[in-house]
């Protein structure tokens, strides 16, 4: 993996400060260099080249950078990469198996809940999130949990179903 | 977007991380939801040469109540712990109030109230919040701790009193001497904007009358606004419909808003009396849901207690 730093002009390349870090994503572990300024959306779209996790804004706004940073929702445009040290990422690219899409993405595929996509893998982050804590929402907990998360096309409306079809779906494999 | 290259420290106890700044030169950033300060940095509006990120240090997640009431909220208190704290929902209803309407929930899940305090945003909500309270800021330096009154602590726009080498280690709220109520009504256009008005209320009553009273405004001047005079007039009245709206009435006046893309300062006045209202008339629906209510404007995100 290799990450190539802006060059000022004014200084050795031994002086760009770079750490080393460790942490996991989707459950591989890993260990990176990094400069404390790059973002973790940039580290988890270049460097680890999971290009599900989308840069919409880059300004705290829209929410398609969403990730888990050990299970919370974060805004992967607006924490450092050095910060993910000793931590644990989810992103999309984590919720389907080889053979098997994440309930939230069947229930996205069945209620329509995307036109574009650009805003998918951030909403999906964010409902998972949301289901994690509390299996059966409200469709008015749905639209709270996902406040966060901007979408320019559907107009909400099949995220919020697509997301308690996933709900009710996930509930019902309970045992 | 990039932040401009700085020198990143995680110190895990706060001896180092003032040791840190106090060897750090000239521009450092205490660095703790960042919520406000990346975006900054990337943006250019600031380029600290040296970040010290305090998530590391232990013991500082913490919102607690002393044994006489008085509320102690950490530096690393994410606005999330509070919205879901058990603890402030009995205790202080300003702040259950003002909780969910910070940002968005995922911003929540990082920002924390000390920071937002700190970086002094006129449209930040918290900090209308303590200072109706009557709040203070607590900052550990080299020679020890001070605390700091809110209303002394923000010094204008995005700017504070803390030293170079000092952190901002927690914020109090002071104990309720009556029984505490008060809200927080925040107008945005949508969720997660910055308000177009916030307003804070918080009163004590004992014996059917006011003894204690504090009302804020955000979003409505160049700096978070107390409106001290419609507060005072309450004190030893009765919540009735005029004294309600003689405080209103002062507050509308001590607002000093601006016409701009969310609204004309006309309108955003006339919230500030409506909110004022509403915040002080009892209700029998204490914690109502947030949404627009009573047919009013969208966006108006509301949580009285």
């Amino acid at each position: 993996m290799t990450i190539v730093y802006e060059d000022r002009g004014d200084e050795a390349a031994s002086d760009v400060p770079v750490r080393r870090i460790k942490f996991t994503v989707n459950g591989a572990k890993k260990i990176a260099e990094v400069e404390p300024r790059l973002l973790l959306s940039h580290l988890i779209r270049r460097g680890l080249e999971l290009t599900g996790t989308h840069m919409g804004c880059d300004t705290t706004n829209c929410g398609a950078c969403t990730v888990l940073v050990d299970g919370v929702p974060v805004k992967s445009c607006t924490m450092l990469a050095v910060q993910a040290d000793g931590h644990e990422i989810s992103t999309v690219e984590g919720l389907a198996t080889a053979s098997e899409l994440h309930p939230l993405q069947e229930g996205f595929r069945e209620e329509h809940g995307l036109q574009c996509g650009f805003c998918t893998p951030g909403m999906m982050m964010a409902a998972k999130a949301l289901l994690d804590s509390n299996p059966d929402p409200t469709e008015e907990e749905v639209r709270w949990a996902l406040s966060g998360n901007l979408c320019r096309c559907t107009g909400y409306q099949n995220i919020v179903k697509s997301v308690l079809w996933a709900a009710d779906k996930l509930r019902k494999a309970q045992p | 977007m990039y932040p401009s290259r700085f020198r990143y420290e995680a110190p895990h106890s706060l001896d180092e991380a003032i040791s840190i700044l106090r060897d750090g030169g000239d521009y450092a950033k205490v660095l703790a939801g960042g919520q406000s300060l990346v975006p900054l940095m990337k943006l250019r509006f600031a380029s600290p040469e040296l970040i010290v990120d305090i998530n590391n240090v232990p013991g500082l997640d913490y919102h607690r109540a002393d044994a006489d009431g008085t509320l102690r909220i950490g530096a690393l208190c994410r606005h999330a712990d509070l919205e879901r704290s058990a603890l402030l929902k009995g205790t202080q209803p300003t702040m259950t109030a003002a909780a969910p309407l910070i940002a968005d929930p995922i911003v929540r899940n990082r920002g924390t109230l000390v920071g937002s305090l700190c970086h002094a945003d006129p449209q930040g909500d918290w900090a209308s919040v303590v200072m109706a309270l009557g709040g203070s800021v607590v900052a550990r330096g080299p020679g020890g701790r001070r605390a700091i009154a809110l209303r002394d602590f923000v010094t204008g726009p995005f700017q504070n009193v803390l030293e170079p080498d000092e952190i901002a280690v927690e914020a109090v709220i002071p104990a309720a001497k009556g029984v505490r109520s008060g809200g927080y009504l925040k107008l945005e256009r949508r969720v997660g904007d910055f308000a177009t008005v916030g307003v804070a209320v918080a009163i004590e009553t004992s014996d059917g009358k006011v003894t204690n009273a504090g009302i804020a405004l955000t979003g409505v001047g160049g700096s978070t606004i107390g409106a001290d005079e419609a507060a005072s007039a309450l004190v030893g009245q009765p919540l009735t419909a005029e004294t309600i709206a003689q405080a209103a009435d002062l507050a509308a006046g001590a607002a000093r808003p601006r016409t701009d893309h969310r609204g004309s300062a006309e309108y955003k006045r006339h919230m500030v009396r409506t909110f004022v209202v509403r915040l002080l008339t009892p209700r029998d629906d204490a914690g109502a849901a947030h949404g627009a209510a009573d047919g009013e404007a969208d966006g108006i995100a509301e949580r009285a207690a």
